[in-house]
């Protein structure tokens, strides 16, 4: 699916707000290259710099320094009209004083396209996106999510190289958010475009994306596959981020062992220095509540929260540390429990830069 | 609770009965009836005479070209301005006029064009001859423009700022130029805004007679200054009456034809 061609590519970006006397670094210094075909995510917290990214792939802002290749072209010069990239926008932005068919043929009638040709590709849209007969509808009158798919089929009637989606499914309750999602990967597979998706939601980008770009401070902190990113985050920042996560400081005593605290553990990462100083990343539903007497670690149950499928439980050790438990089976707080936690489920982190 | 939040309204419905309703009754009432108080229509044709129409047409042609200019004069204005980050502060500038009292800036206007005026004055001083500006139909279209300028910049101004920028930026996106951009997303966005500017001009403009009295003196009047005259000096109150009529009626057509080119956009609600 995905090509190897570089579509587009952001070469040492940076980019610098000045507000009054105040100077704002959106993003510092940021390499990242998009290929064909790909469904990229910016993931991150407010403020990291992920909308400014798309901001500057569409034209609407331009970079305090760096260069953006769209087909190896640098664009810094061509205005946002001229790209050859859609935008579906955060809050959709409808047009309110057209109906759903004008909305659509926006783009196509600048363009200054046949009346019958537009008629067919907005009708076409308007089936893709599972609305059809919607054509003179006032879109003022329609629901979130019908606006939403409208942003969507205006965007995609274009036939753009890229598609780029600011947060689109912000808006909507979580049941119609999740149905989106899917359908939004079918589009893109079916339609062979290259997406680039703004989301803070981790759930959403791992759902989604060919590949996952972690952002923070306006800075990457990790590009990859959605498995990879979830299995073997870089840092803190990742780790914390991307699901729930058990994060102590460790020391890697040589390869395949580490010791949290007095305790030492099997594991499988390689290659630090003998007796570095590391973080020790466990995610909640890799560890396993055995009888104490077998077990690797022991403690009290300290809380016990019902999340549907499992229980969420917090664990203090002898040590002191406090553990986050998701197990099916329910331990009432107060309880004693034994964890076990498997070689290749600990994930050891480099320490982050300060 | 018992004391419904309907009752909050009556003050405002008892307002309204008494200083519009009755006073609306009483103009048809002497609309419609002589002097003895008996019914008759002479009334209508009396301000059907081609005189007092010919006064009509001058007025509702006035007004309408006070309007076209004041649009002319005050998209622009109000375009740069919502533009601009600092254009809440200069909007006060334009507003500022409006501060002084009505009366006073249209006289200040008197001393200005009149022909021993300022402007003659320096005119002369250069050697020129002078030029008689005041108690013309010009003269009271400046008037005008000057006083309902305001009027027509506000709500324009107030449309454009509402028109958020993700719209620019979607078409834009869609690719649309700057002149594009203009034509087909913020004109037709701004339209409330023109609506209700068009409206708050040419309604005083249609019905003023201070300005025409002023500027356009005893010889250049206005259908306002008509159905004052009728009421003040000639104490012919049913005429006036009548006349008054006409005035509601080409207010009442105005705004349903605002109203049509509105369709169903927020400005309806001004109107």
């Amino acid at each position: 699916m995905v090509e190897d061609f570089r579509l587009i590519e952001l070469k040492d970006i940076t980019k610098v707000f000045t507000d009054a006397d105040a100077e704002k670094v959106a993003l510092d210094h940021l390499n990242l290259y998009i290929r064909k075909r790909e469904f990229v995510t910016l993931l991150g917290p407010s403020g990291c710099g992920k909308t400014t990214m798309l901001r500057l792939i569409a034209g609407f802002d331009t970079p305090t320094s760096g260069e953006i290749l769209i087909n190896g072209k640098d664009v810094s010069a061509i205005p946002p009209y001229q790209r050859q990239v859609n935008t579906v926008f955060q809050r959709y932005a409808l047009f309110p004083h057209l109906n759903v068919a004008d909305n659509i043929a926006f783009g196509l009638n600048i363009k200054k396209m046949d009346r019958a040709v537009i008629e067919k590709k907005v009708a076409a849209m308007l089936e893709l996106v599972g609305l059809s007969g919607y054509q003179k509808r006032k879109v003022t009158s329609l629901s979130g999510g019908e606006q939403q798919r409208i942003a969507i089929a205006r965007a995609l009637v274009n036939e753009p190289e890229v598609l780029l989606l600011d947060e689109p499914l912000g808006a909507l309750d979580l049941k119609k958010r999740k149905e989106m999602q899917i359908e939004l990967k079918n589009m893109q597979q079916q339609l062979g475009i290259t997406f680039i998706y703004v989301t803070h939601d981790q759930e959403e980008a791992l759902t989604m994306s060919d590949t996952v770009v972690v952002m923070s401070g306006g800075r990457i902190q990790q590009i990859g596959k959605p498995q990879d990113v979830y299995n073997e985050p870089k840092n803190h920042f990742v780790a914390d981020f991307i699901g729930e996560s058990n994060i102590f400081p460790g020391v890697m005593i040589k390869d395949e062992l580490v010791r949290l605290g007095n305790l030492e553990m099997d594991c499988v990462d390689k290659g630090f220095a003998p007796n570095e100083p590391i973080e020790i990343v466990i995610r909640p539903e890799d560890i396993y509540m055995v009888n104490p007497e077998h077990a690797q670690i022991t403690g009290i149950v300290e809380s016990v929260v019902f999340k549907g499928v499992h229980y969420e439980m917090m664990i203090r050790d002898t040590q002191d540390h406090l553990w986050m438990v998701q197990d099916t089976t329910f331990r009432e707080a107060g309880a004693s429990v034994g964890l076990i936690i498997r070689p290749e489920d600990i994930h050891i982190m480099k320490l982050m830069e300060a | 609770m018992k004391f419904k939040t309907r009752f909050f309204a009556y003050p405002y419905l008892i307002w309204m009965v008494i200083f519009t309703l009755a006073p609306i009754a009483l103009i048809v009432y002497y609309a419609f009836t002589d002097k003895s108080g008996a019914f008759t229509l002479a009334n209508l044709t009396s301000a059907l005479d081609p005189a007092y129409m010919g006064v009509l047409w001058r007025s509702v042609g006035l007004a309408f070209l006070c309007t076209v200019i004041c649009l002319v004069l005050a998209y622009p204005a109000a375009y740069i301005l919502s533009r601009r980050k600092n254009g809440g502060v200069l909007s006060v500038l334009f507003m500022l006029p409006m501060w002084m009292n009505f009366l006073l800036r249209t006289y200040s206007w008197m001393t200005l064009l009149e022909n021993t005026g300022l402007i003659n004055t320096l005119l002369q001083a250069m050697g020129l001859s002078t030029v008689t500006f005041l108690y013309n139909a010009n003269a009271v279209l400046l008037g005008m423009v000057y006083n309902y300028l305001p009027f027509m910049i506000l709500p324009i101004l107030t449309a454009l700022q509402k028109i958020d920028h993700s719209y620019i930026e979607a078409a834009q996106d869609l690719g649309a130029s700057p002149a594009r951009v203009f034509l087909k997303v913020i004109l037709p966005m701004s339209v409330p805004g023109i609506i209700s500017g068009v409206t708050m001009v040419f309604m005083p403009a249609v019905t003023t007679f201070v300005i025409s009295r002023l500027l356009g003196g005893s010889h250049f009047m206005l259908f306002g200054d008509l159905i004052e005259q009728q009421f003040l000096t000639s104490g012919n109150w049913n005429l006036g009456s009548m006349m008054s009529l006409f005035m509601m009626a080409i207010m009442l057509v105005s705004m349903a034809i605002m109203n049509r080119f509105g369709g169903d956009t927020e400005g309806r609600g001004l109107i």
